[in-house]
């Protein structure tokens, strides 16, 4: 299997809300690990604030002298005048480069000259809105998440055609962001008003999972933020990812098992394939759907 | 303040011009817009006739091609967007920052309005799309408080409209995928949520069982009343107990905030409903042309009258309505 020598492994934000001793584990493990970019940051909630921009700009620095990359992710859903004020202080970091994933930070970070990575929200499916951001800064652009192989594809022929080479990247691991509210879901399961939330989601370091009335996993609920409650695993695709031109995968952060899940990667990459039954890496359902063109939820081990 | 009512169909248009709205939107019958139902929407010889309808009555009609263009859809959306303006149309409702920046260079006289779809929550957002496109106004999602609504109202670049009366998005639209994690369809790429093709209703002993692409969404007991398995309305297990875990059947009704809403300078109020009868769209104009016409005689002074609410709360979901964000509370 030939695979593009640029193919590169990231680690996505933590989507979920852990304790800061966690964090500092995580990321000394991580500094070690075959994943080239590390994004770092709050992406979900605004409320959970153990971690200050300072402290993230520490973890990268020290990221930065493993030889990773570092990028900081922005909030997805901005509300408020204080949201604005911590974006503001995000994209004046002064050291490294924004994902941004929603428009008040593309409007800031643009408006500041700055070069950025455009967020899986920022819904760009086509090359018309790659090309706005392509003209202003935008360094490399994530995948819709609900984008299908075939659809990919064409995209990247497109963009390629049309001169947009900027760095395509795919989130190809983890449980799939899918959904923000203004509401917290978890505080509701504890019946505590958001602004008084006692941070419990914090005691659910990969999210709380949401059953059926006859017990299938559908969701995950972290705070704000809807994810799936399977864990996508593109593993088995890794060359033809690679083939049709995405430059970077995207691993998610779980609460265990993550140097299992990019090692298997990176073996994956270097052409060690796993076994056709794709082993499970960590304790979780597996979906591909997406990337077949059907639901996201389904397998393609389980649809006939 | 302007109101601006749905039409899924033309006696839908009209009925709604008749009861008093001040703008209507509709979309053509593809996925270029986010309400892509079997039977609903307008060909062009209908658009044509509607906004004809409507402009002899002074009123205005907008277009929404509201959907996300799709990797092998570029045309369909660039065409939905130049027949729009062929009609004649009073302005485009876009989310896609393609599609507006097509809309732009192509028809640059033609009034752009941001879709809700297009998930603008702060007015630094709104000026990325006011700078960019020279978007003339934004649909605001369903998300922020109205203390966040008066915060953004004072500094935003563009006329805003907010949601007034009808379905609750719970999720910031435009970047919800739930509906194409079980279904594959979403409203980005197609236009739907919890599409019907994938309901299934099943009487069984345990009792009527509502299904989305096979996965439960919510099961009633003997007399309880059912509503369609949106999917984020159901009953789910979380952490052992069983509840409506993400949000009730409920619908929004923001008629109390009006005097607010005024007073923000907010420029529109838009019912939700294009899927919705021309009876219900007819009666839920007639009621909110009563209540902004009051607002306007005498602002200091408005009250809602109880057959307001009656009316209103006979046409939601579950009988029920709720403030939704703008209520700080709800979250």
């Amino acid at each position: 299997m030939s695979i593009n020598p640029t193919f590169k492994l990231s680690l996505g934000p933590v989507l979920f809300y852990w304790t800061r001793d966690r964090y500092a584990d995580f990321y000394r493990d991580a500094a070690d690990w075959p994943v080239e970019i590390v994004y770092l940051g709050e992406s979900v909630c605004s409320r959970r604030r153990d971690m200050k921009l300072d402290d993230w700009l520490g973890i990268g620095r020290e990221l930065k002298e493993s030889g990773k990359q570092v990028v900081l992710s922005s909030q997805t859903l901005i509300e408020s005048e204080a949201d604005l004020r911590d974006l503001r202080k995000l994209c004046d970091n002064g050291e490294l480069m924004v994902e941004a994933n929603d428009q008040s930070a593309l409007q800031l970070l643009i408006a500041a000259g700055l070069p950025f990575v455009a967020g899986g929200a920022l819904n760009l499916y086509n090359p018309a809105a790659i090309s706005v951001l392509a003209q202003n800064g935008m360094q490399r652009w994530n995948a819709p998440v609900e984008m299908s192989r075939d659809d990919l594809a064409r995209l990247l022929d497109d963009c390629h055609d049309e001169g947009l080479d900027q760095t395509c990247e795919l989130f190809a691991y983890g449980h799939l962001p899918l959904a923000w509210s203004s509401r917290c879901f978890t505080a509701r399961r504890y019946q505590k008003p958001k602004d008084r939330c006692q941070f419990v989601c914090q005691k659910h370091p990969e999210g709380m999972t949401l059953r059926s009335k006859e017990s299938q996993d559908i969701f995950t609920l972290n705070g704000i933020q809807t994810l799936s409650s399977a864990c996508q695993d593109l593993r088995h695709e890794i060359g033809d990812i690679a083939n049709i031109g995405v430059g970077v995968v995207r691993l998610s952060p779980r609460a265990e098992g993550m140097s299992d899940v990019v090692a298997a990667f990176d073996a994956a990459r270097r052409g060690e394939l796993p076994l056709p039954d794709p082993l499970t890496l960590v304790e979780a359902d597996i979906c591909d759907g997406y990337w077949y063109g059907r639901p996201g939820m389904s397998h393609r081990q389980t649809v006939s | 303040m302007e109101l601006v009512c749905p039409a899924g169909n033309l006696p839908a248009l009209k009925r709604a011009v008749d009861e008093g709205a001040d703008a209507i939107y509709f979309g053509f019958q593809n996925a270029t817009n986010a309400r892509q139902f079997a039977g609903l929407n307008f060909t062009d010889k209908r658009a044509r006739e509607g906004i004809d309808y409507a402009h002899a009555r002074g009123k205005r009609v907008f277009c929404a091609i509201n959907t996300y263009p799709q990797p092998d859809g570029w045309d369909i959306w660039t065409r939905a967007v130049d027949q729009a303006a062929d009609l004649g149309v009073d302005a485009l409702i876009i989310a896609d920052m393609g599609l507006l920046d097509y809309a732009a260079r192509r028809h640059p006289d033609m009034a752009r309005h941001l879709s809700v779809q297009g998930s603008a929550t702060s007015h630094e957002a709104l000026r990325f799309y006011h700078d960019h496109f020279g978007i003339k106004r934004a649909v605001l999602p369903r998300v922020l408080s109205i203390t966040q609504v008066r915060d953004l109202a004072k500094q935003s670049p563009v006329e805003l409209e907010v949601f007034a009366f009808g379905s609750l998005c719970i999720m910031a639209e435009g970047r919800c995928y739930l509906s194409s994690y079980l279904t594959g369809e979403s409203p980005n790429t197609r236009g739907v949520c919890s599409p019907a093709g994938y309901v299934r209703w099943e009487e069984t002993p345990e009792g009527l069982e509502s299904r989305l692409n096979g996965v439960l969404i919510d099961r009633y007991e003997k007399g309880e009343p059912a509503g369609y398995p949106t999917l984020c309305k159901g009953r789910f297990e979380v952490g052992g107990e069983s509840y409506h875990a993400i949000e009730e059947p409920t619908s929004l009704n923001t008629l109390e905030l009006l005097p607010e809403l005024k007073k923000l300078g907010i420029n529109a109020v838009k019912i939700e409903g294009r899927q919705r009868s021309p009876a219900y769209v007819s009666k839920v104009a007639g009621i909110w042309r009563q209540a902004l016409d009051q607002l306007e005689q005498s602002p200091g002074d408005f009250h809602i009258e109880p057959a307001w609410l009656s009316g209103l709360g006979e046409l939601s979901e579950g009988s029920t309505t709720t403030l939704g964000a703008y209520e700080r509370r709800w979250k």
